[in-house]
């Protein structure tokens, strides 16, 4: 089954929502609770970008048994360069976004580390979309 | 996997007239209104005692022991949470409020407060030998554990391995006090309906240690009519570090871990555990989080406004003259938890994960077709809640209002159709 949410680019308050909404969902189907966080972490950082940088798009989750997949689209400027971007510490962020604690260049690399399979694909003035990838590996244990 | 179903929060149905005002303020949504009255679903239910405070009917009631609890032992010590202290006025000494329980028919009083250093101590220190930068979270408050096995499961891992103060006084008074006896009865005497559920079936420990949980409203009115005749004497052992705890920041300031953060009230709570688990607050090490507002003192079974409580208790805290020397030191007793605290899987649809998505795919088709409007009068906290429960075959669609009136509007429609126009004579038959 999939979920569809907008996100909107204008309001920083509401950055996190799309996020919340799957965490709930992943929730009432009894998914494991560490596969849970790590869809959070990556859903997440991946929402705060495209609010940041992308001016919001369209986040879906697209539901299975096994796994979640997630799909971000923004049409924002794009990353220009895709390697820079994926290093630890590189960012971009304005400066009141860093004073937010965010934008420490730990977004992507979090995103990979958090994930089973990132995808990006970006080009400039050609927009962002992330794909997300996350087991439901029972074997996580329940995060107790 | 949920463990024995009983709980210290529960329903008068005598006194409830099915208002809904409860519905929205549970953080788990375990209350529905249906047929004439609220029914909380134990497997949801975390004990935070929202609904005790928002009842305008006072049906939401939290089970605690009585005082004839004690008449079975020989011994029986009274546990005084910190939070009794700020119940009275400064006219009343904590050495005052302690000879008082005595009157009550308690023979010995042991201050949780004196518990609560020791706690402070091995927490502080199981915190620098773990050398994980944290977040770590405080395992004192029974509603904030319940509520991670509910609806934070992936958080559970970050509980301090520590008991709480309440279980170490009882087990100082049992092992050191008076070891080897069975004729000794530990009552807490609690602003916390979550206490009373924890003393039967603890959290992280395999028995309690703890004879009875009585309710400080319950001792207030005895108790403040022997205070102004007991002759006093220095029963008072615990230090403001201790005392510190019946309010919000007192545990962080006890363990004086740095970067440490606390909140109190159940739905700041969950924003920060929300941001914990979106993999923010990396730069905190451990946060205390208390489910009442202002922490203890704003307890469900205390008397006292939380925010007067704390600024007696507070200046308690900056008067502290302590006559008596501490009787343990840290490290005294293991108080470490003696098993992980599991989840509960109190908010999936179905065991079984692809019944589960049957019917969240239904949830989601239901919930679009209702108003969103979140009015409650269909017993349900919001409409997703209550889409929720029409898939699980809990509700019908027409238990909403909105629903209902539409399809009268059909039905309306349905019969002047079937009216129609008059048949022309001699046509059709």
């Amino acid at each position: 089954m999939k979920l569809r949410y907008e996100v909107s680019g204008e309001d920083m308050s509401l950055a996190g929502k799309a996020s919340g909404e799957v965490k709930r969902a992943l929730g009432r189907l009894g998914v494991n609770p560490a596969a849970i966080k790590r869809t959070a972490v990556c859903m997440y950082e991946a929402e705060m970008n495209m609010v940041i940088h992308g001016g919001g798009g369209v986040a879906e989750a697209e539901l299975s048994p096994d796994r979640v997949v997630v799909t971000m689209r923004d049409s924002g400027p794009g990353i220009p360069d895709l390697e820079l971007a994926m290093q630890e510490g590189y960012s971009t962020a304005p400066e009141w976004i860093r004073e937010m604690g965010f934008g420490a260049g730990m977004g992507l690399p979090n995103m990979k580390r958090n994930s089973d399979e990132l995808r990006i694909d970006s080009a400039p003035g050609k927009g962002t979309t992330v794909t997300i990838m996350v087991k439901f590996d029972s074997s996580e244990g329940t995060g107790a | 996997m949920n463990g024995a179903s009983f709980h210290s929060v529960t329903l008068d149905p005598t006194k409830c007239k099915a208002c809904t005002t409860c519905i929205r303020f549970c953080p788990t949504e375990a209350i529905r209104v249906r047929k004439g009255r609220a029914h909380i679903a134990d497997e949801r239910c975390v004990d935070c005692g929202e609904c005790i405070r928002v009842c305008p009917n006072n049906a939401k009631k939290a089970v605690s022991d009585p005082l004839s609890a004690l008449e079975p032992f020989a011994v029986r010590v009274a546990l005084p949470a910190p939070t009794l202290y700020g119940q009275f006025d400064e006219r009343f000494s904590i050495d005052r409020i302690l000879c008082g329980l005595l009157e009550l028919g308690f023979t010995d009083v042991f201050e949780v407060a004196e518990a609560a250093e020791l706690v402070s101590d091995a927490a502080a220190a199981w915190l620098a030998r773990t050398g994980d930068g944290g977040p770590w979270l405080s395992s004192a408050c029974p509603a904030v554990v319940k509520l991670l096995q509910v609806r934070f499961p992936s958080l559970l891992d970050r509980l301090v391995p520590i008991m709480s103060p309440m279980e170490a006084a009882a087990r100082l008074v049992k092992e050191r006090l008076y070891p080897g006896r069975d004729d000794v009865g530990v009552f807490f005497i609690s602003p916390c309906a979550g206490k009373v559920t924890v003393s039967r079936y603890p959290q992280g420990l395999s028995d309690s240690s703890v004879d009875g949980v009585i309710a400080i409203k319950d001792v207030y009115l005895p108790l403040r009519a022997a205070l102004p005749g007991v002759t006093e004497r220095p029963l008072h052992r615990a230090s403001a570090r201790g005392v510190a705890w019946a309010h919000i920041d007192g545990e962080s300031d006890a363990l004086a871990v740095p970067r440490a953060i606390s909140v109190s009230g159940i739905a700041d709570v969950i924003g920060v555990f929300e941001a914990l688990e979106n993999g923010k607050m990396k730069d905190v090490a451990f946060i205390e989080a208390l489910a009442c507002p202002a922490g203890c003192v704003g307890g469900p079974l205390t008397v006292e406004n939380p925010y007067i409580a704390r600024a007696r208790i507070r200046s308690m805290e900056h008067r502290a003259t302590v006559a008596l020397e501490p009787r343990f030191r840290a490290g005294e007793l293991d108080l470490r938890l003696e098993r992980e605290v599991s989840a509960r899987a109190g908010l999936a649809l179905a065991p079984d994960m692809l019944k589960a998505m049957l019917l969240l795919e239904e949830t989601e088709l239901i919930a679009e077709s209702l108003p969103g409007l979140d009015c409650g009068s269909c017993g349900a906290p919001s409409c997703r809640a209550f889409a929720e429960d029409v898939a699980k075959g809990d509700a019908v669609i027409t238990d909403c209002v909105f629903k209902l009136r539409e399809n009268l509007r059909k039905l309306g429609e349905e019969l002047i159709g079937m009216e129609g126009p008059q048949p022309e004579p001699g046509r059709g038959r």
